[in-house]
């Protein structure tokens, strides 16, 4: 009879949070910024039809790392549960922060059950209206939920992209500003990311009921000056 | 509720009214209401409401009366509204479950969008609007009729299209105008003897607003301008740049008091 081998559960979550972090940082990263005017999404993406940021509703966003597949399922639970409770409630009543935490429990559940955890960090962007602020919550692989007031970035290199962001992101600034900041963060000093590597969006009041808003490539270079 | 993941097989795609099946709000597609011991009649009803082409898209309106049997239920009924950005959809027929649709159908369109990423062609809005009034059927069956008309601004063939629908579903696309509900006729007889093929968008705001005037004229269950109650028509413009609802003060200053 052969017994079955011993692995303590600190040593399977650590192999597995391992797992996930490992495939996270293959992906490239992706910035958020609450701006005055907005919120501000951009993130290094060479392929112009397979998003990282997307339309959750009205006054919210969605953004994701990793692997694709996984993300986008995300992304697309997202917009469904949105628009079934903005239709069983009111469109008033979507909220950013009961999503960001339907997302944790999945996360969560996922990375203690199942034999490979997802390989993803996502973020849920959700536009303030009159007094209420926008918020940003980040969730990450295992479901830990973060709140930012300011910024939050994602993937790859999101420690190395910390060190600058905290350099020069120091107040909130209108989004045609930000977003050569943002491009600045994401590029770092040793490379220059063309706009074909950029993928833009962003939550802004313009009157309408919708509120995202994703910047062709003219207007991404416009604003970047070049 | 917990994220809405499904298997690949139960997986409802970017299709919003399947989606919604699953949830089973409001679902009395299968059940039979019994409404031989009610008159459909009484229900509240919406009444008149048209489309006419024009040169630059499709100009789309509706008087404001809902009925009861042959008592005026509520005088600012809106019949008229944005389905999205490049289309309008108008409604009459049994109110609630109108409105109803109304709601659904514009959730549709924008789900659709938001999960695949693209807009649906207009022809393709209109076919699912169809598919939605063909699984309305078994309850139209029992009265609760309703007959919308949709139009829009084709955004490849760069013209303005109208549908109109029957209580089955069936979409017919109009190459002019149409009109529906009590009184449509009416409305339908003036557009008739005034329609001019390319008219500009003005005229044919102006035109929408004359046959409302005489289908209120004629028919009892249509509501004319309450000067009063400063109750107007619903008037929406649907052109490349997209779908426009004229302000009431807009109104004012074309019907000249």
């Amino acid at each position: 009879m052969s017994m079955p081998f011993y692995v303590s559960p600190e040593q399977v979550m650590k192999d597995r949070a391992e797992y996930a972090q490992k495939g996270i940082a293959r992906g490239k990263s992706l910035i958020s910024i609450i701006c005055t005017d907005g919120v501000l999404l951009a993130a290094e993406n060479p392929s112009k039809s397979l998003h990282k940021i997307g339309e959750i509703h009205d006054r919210i966003a969605f953004a994701g790392v990793g692997k694709f597949n996984e993300f986008d399922q995300l992304r697309v639970a997202g917009i469904r549960h949105a628009d079934i409770k903005g239709y069983t409630y009111s469109r008033e009543d979507v909220d950013a922060r009961s999503l960001a935490n339907l997302y944790a429990q999945y996360l969560g559940q996922v990375f203690t059950h199942e034999m490979k955890p997802l390989e993803i960090e996502v973020l849920v962007a959700k536009l303030g209206i009159e007094d209420e602020p926008s918020q940003l919550f980040q969730v990450s692989y295992d479901g830990t939920v973060v709140d930012q007031e300011h910024y939050v970035i994602l993937g790859g290199e999101a420690q190395q992209l910390h060190e600058r962001a905290s350099e020069v992101l120091l107040e909130k600034l209108p989004l045609d500003e930000s977003l050569p900041i943002a491009v600045g963060i994401l590029q770092g000093t040793e490379r220059v990311l063309t706009s074909d590597d950029l993928e833009v969006a962003v939550l802004k009041d313009k009157g309408q009921r919708r509120t995202f808003y994703r910047y062709e490539l003219s207007q991404t270079l416009d604003i970047l000056g070049r | 509720m917990t994220l809405p993941i499904y298997p690949i097989h139960q997986d409802p795609g970017p299709d919003f009214f399947s989606l919604l099946d699953k949830y089973k709000i409001a679902d009395n597609k299968e059940r039979s209401l019994g409404l031989s011991s009610l008159d459909a009649s009484e229900f509240r009803h919406g009444t008149t409401v048209l489309a006419i082409k024009t040169a630059d898209g499709v100009v789309v309106g509706g008087d404001r009366r809902a009925t009861e049997a042959n008592r005026i239920a509520y005088r600012s009924m809106e019949k008229v509204f944005a389905a999205d950005s490049h289309s309008a959809i108008a409604i009459a027929g049994v109110a609630g479950p109108a409105v109803e649709m109304v709601k659904i159908f514009q959730i549709q369109l924008s789900h659709y969008e938001k999960v695949e990423g693209i807009m649906l062609s207009l022809e393709g809005k209109a076919n699912q609007l169809g598919q939605m009034l063909a699984a309305h059927l078994p309850l139209a069956m029992q009265g609760l009729v309703i007959v919308p008309l949709y139009a829009g601004f084709d955004l490849t063939k760069k013209l303005g299209r109208i549908f109109s629908y029957d209580v089955t579903g069936g979409k017919y696309e109009e190459f002019d105008y149409a009109t529906n509900g009590s009184g449509g006729r009416d409305a339908r007889s003036y557009i008739k003897l005034n329609y001019v093929e390319n008219m500009s968008t003005n005229d044919g705001i102006k035109l929408a607003l004359a046959a409302l005037a005489e289908a209120a004229d004629e028919d009892s269950a249509t509501g004319g301008i309450d000067l009063k109650r400063k109750i107007y028509p619903i008037v929406a413009t649907v052109t490349s740049e997209g779908f426009k609802r004229l302000l009431d003060s807009e109104i004012e200053e074309l019907i000249e008091i």
